[in-house]
């Protein structure tokens, strides 16, 4: 695939892991912000191919993770009436609320349906006069033109039948928080790329200036990781504190227009609590009022549930990167992927997840085997 | 986050529809997406697509710099040159 | 439960003109065991199953004696849509349990075939797929010998499900399973992994991803015949379905007390499935099978199984993906072009699309 494995090449790889040893001669914590690039990471094995002492922290860039249980809840509850078809994407199916998950609401009779695209959601209502359809819009930056597009096509088709359960965050307010905490140890961090591929990284610079780290937009390719880690710890061994970009072949500066207008006119920025991190002021999306009319949260009256975090999940810190998922008493014993306790074990971009799945194998040599 | 595939723009739709449609092809697999965000993309060029929509058209001048970055800064060990394009 | 589609809409060879029974739709009636049930029974079923062990439709079937250890499997069959790019309900249920008796070393000679349909199911569809259990069963040289249709309510059954039970001869001299795995033994897969599994997801969510993509559906008892008659010493076969074969190489791991390597770049791999997989963000080796052997065998008769498994229009993308080890606990890992191990967890239920 063009544009794909040309990033995935070896050679490449090696040449860029053998200078970022070169260029490394103190410890260094970085911190990946997006759940995409911890994916490739892991599944790679570039976390545990860079120097001993540089630190890949894995941070909150999973959008699934972050939805407040309130949320979730109030997505279970909707999707559970019986007039209701309940779009998602497929990563929501398996995120716990309070007491069950989608998986469940639909078994139990609910009409959920996985999509792929929010505009399939406005096709099914145009389908479906007779029923109400909703949409989970979670999602960052990147997901956010997509539902606003959604939304602004029901508008003009006048659908009466359409309407979405917002759940948008936004990037740079939680790397804000993770660098103003007491407790921080991150250093630089690899921007998400598609991320920025919608909104630029104008709004990098004064968090870059302010906190004195290097921020650089990178993409979700091994080689495109490497070279980001690269351009980093050249920075960082310098004591320099710029925003570069890594990803230019889809990232410009301003970001996409076309797509930075649609977000202006659906949504505007509104307060947003996050899964572990509490109520982060101007993080999150909210549908502006001309489009109230397709706002769920107002059409469907559910009753609120208080939502319950089980004791024992540490996500917060998991998601802020003060721990990792192994240092988490229930990893793997009371939270695993078949019962999760929070939304990480469960996304496939989720820390714990990504640790359940491909960290657990520490050797390199395999005896017994001719295998290198 | 983040699932973004590159793929060939195949064909744009015609432009009476209220939102820009295309075929975006991944790989043999075929897929009509919203062009709205990319309304510079050609047929041939490629571009990046999440949730079914187009988010960015990859620029092929860009696309080969990360190829050029070792050289830049100076890698010289006599390793065969990086991935072709 | 879903609404009852009717798959026939673009995809039907021209119809047979065939006498309605009582309208055109399955009713409760016809599977009450009394004149519409004979009729369809008659009119649908013997036609297209006609030999000596099913004619006297008694509520037996009677063998002949068997020369050699008799083989029997079950399943169920209950895919939607019923039919999909590639394949339908019908031929699923017989490759399926042709298939299972394969893999273990058994010639397939007998099916039964069990219906359990829903009213409304329009007659039409049963009756392709009647057909189409015909040609497989045809194809497999093996007979259905017995069967029973019910009929449940509308809304109970998703139009059809279908169940059999396979009976074959096992072949002599063959021994396989996860005891004769050994360390160092060579895993091979017969082909391209994931394209039932991407064909089935892309047809039932309506992910629209165009017509390359086709469901593996095949029978492999051809295949396995010639790798025993190729005197290979095969330790373990089997047809990596649900949970693809992540599934298929933990159930060994666990069986045997091994551990499985894989070579991540050795994996077949479809074009158009590769493509289906990134857009949707899944793993292949979790993604269902319905045309594919797992075979594994000692080292040294690595290359002849591949060339052999090569050679049948089934198995040409054939390849060595990876290898058995002896660490312990047993857990099955793969090895990423870059070098770095990571373990392949078990599936935890279907593979779901996402974005993120």
């Amino acid at each position: 695939m063009k544009y794909v494995d040309e990033y995935r090449d070896v050679h490449l790889a090696e040449r860029l892991l053998d200078q970022i040893r070169r260029t490394v001669t103190r410890p260094w914590t970085i911190m990946e912000v997006c759940g995409g690039q911890t994916h490739t990471l892991i599944r790679s094995g570039i976390d545990r191919l860079v120097p001993e002492g540089l630190r890949l922290v894995h941070g909150p860039g999973c959008p699934v993770c972050v939805t407040s249980l309130e949320q979730i809840d109030r997505a279970l509850a909707i999707a559970a009436q019986p007039r209701v078809i309940f779009c998602s994407f497929g990563d929501m199916l398996r995120v716990p609320g309070t007491s069950r998950d989608l998986l469940q609401v639909r078994a139990e009779g609910g009409d959920v349906r996985i999509v792929y695209s929010p505009l399939d959601a406005v096709r099914i209502a145009r389908e479906h006069p007779n029923r109400e359809v909703v949409f989970f819009a979670v999602g960052f930056e990147t997901t956010a033109p997509a539902t606003a597009l959604a939304v602004w096509q029901a508008k003009r088709l006048a659908l009466r039948n359409f309407s979405m359960l917002v759940a948008h965050v936004l990037v740079p307010p939680a790397m804000e928080a993770i660098l103003g905490t007491r407790t921080n140890r991150i250093q630089a961090f690899l921007a998400a790329g598609h991320v920025c591929t919608v909104m630029g990284y104008e709004d990098y610079r004064t968090l870059a200036e302010r906190y004195r780290v290097p921020i650089v937009v990178t993409g979700f390719e091994p080689v495109d990781l490497l070279e980001g880690i690269l351009m980093t710890v050249r920075q960082l061994e310098s004591g320099r504190y710029e925003v570069e970009n890594q990803y230019a072949r889809s990232v410009r500066r301003e970001g996409n227009l076309p797509a930075r207008n649609i977000l202006a006119d659906v949504y505007e920025v509104c307060d947003r609590p996050w899964r572990g991190l509490g109520i982060l002021p101007r993080s999150g999306l909210c549908l502006r009022p001309a489009y109230h009319d397709f706002d769920a949260e107002r059409r469907f009256s559910v009753e609120s549930v208080t939502a319950i975090e089980p004791a024992e999940c540490r996500s917060g810190e998991v998601l802020q990167g003060l721990i990792r998922p192994d240092q988490c008493a229930a990893f793997g014993t009371l939270c695993t992927p078949d019962h999760p306790l929070g939304a990480p074990m469960v996304s496939s971009e989720g820390a714990c997840a990504a640790y359940w799945k491909y960290g657990r194998s520490q050797d390199r040599t395999i005896p017994g085997t001719s295998m290198r | 986050m983040c699932l973004g595939v590159p793929g060939l723009l195949v064909e744009r739709s015609q432009p009476a529809e209220d939102l820009a449609f295309g075929v975006v092809e991944f790989a043999g697999v075929r897929r009509r997406v919203c062009l709205a965000c990319v309304p510079d993309a050609l047929e041939g060029d490629y571009v990046i697509v999440h949730a079914g929509i187009a988010i960015s058209r990859i620029d092929p001048i860009e696309a080969q710099r990360v190829f050029a970055y070792l050289n830049e800064i100076g890698d010289r060990d006599g390793w065969t040159e990086g991935a072709p394009l | 439960m879903t609404k009852l589609q009717n798959p026939l809409a673009a995809s039907l060879p021209g119809a047979c003109p065939l006498p309605h029974l009582a309208g055109d739709r399955i009713l409760l009636a016809h599977g009450e065991g009394a004149r519409l049930t004979r009729r369809l029974i008659r009119e649908i079923l013997l036609e297209a199953f006609d030999n000596e062990f099913l004619r006297p439709l008694s509520d037996a079937a009677l063998l002949p004696p068997s020369v050699g250890r008799l083989v029997m499997t079950t399943d169920g069959y209950v895919v939607s849509p019923l039919f999909f790019p590639g394949g339908d309900i019908g031929k699923l249920a017989v490759y399926g349990t042709v298939n299972d008796l394969a893999v273990c070393g058994a010639e397939p000679l007998y099916l039964s075939l069990g219906f359990i349909i829903e009213e409304g199911l329009p007659l039409e569809v049963l009756r392709q797929v009647v057909y189409s259990i015909r040609d497989a069963a045809r194809l497999c040289s093996v007979a259905v010998v017995t069967g029973d249709t019910k009929v449940v309510p509308r809304g109970a059954a998703d139009g059809l499900f279908v169940h059999t039970t396979g009976i074959g001869r096992m072949r002599p001299g063959i021994d396989l399973g996860p005891h004769r795995v050994q360390p160092g033994d060579r895993v091979l897969v017969s082909g391209t992994v994931g394209d039932h599994g991407i064909a089935i997801l892309s047809a039932r969510e309506g992910l629209d991803l165009g017509p390359t993509l086709q469901s593996d559906t095949a029978p492999l008892h051809e295949l396995v015949r010639s790798l025993f008659e190729s005197v290979i010493d095969v330790h373990f076969l089997r047809d990596p379905t649900r949970g693809g074969v992540s599934a298929v190489l933990h159930e060994l791991g666990d069986a045997a007390g091994l551990s499985v390597v894989l070579d991540e770049p050795s994996v077949p791999l479809a074009e158009p499935v590769r493509g289906a997989c990134e857009l949707l963000g899944l793993d292949p080796l979790y993604v269902a099978n319905e045309g594919k052997l797992v075979v594994i065998v000692a080292p040294q008769d690595a290359e002849r199984a591949l060339v052999c498994l090569r050679q049948h229009a089934c198995g040409r993308e054939a390849a060595i993906i990876g290898e058995i080890a002896s660490m312990t606990p047993p857990q099955v890992l793969v090895r990423a072009p870059l070098g770095a191990l990571r373990v392949l967890d078990e599936p935890t239920g279907a593979p779901l699309p996402r974005i993120c």
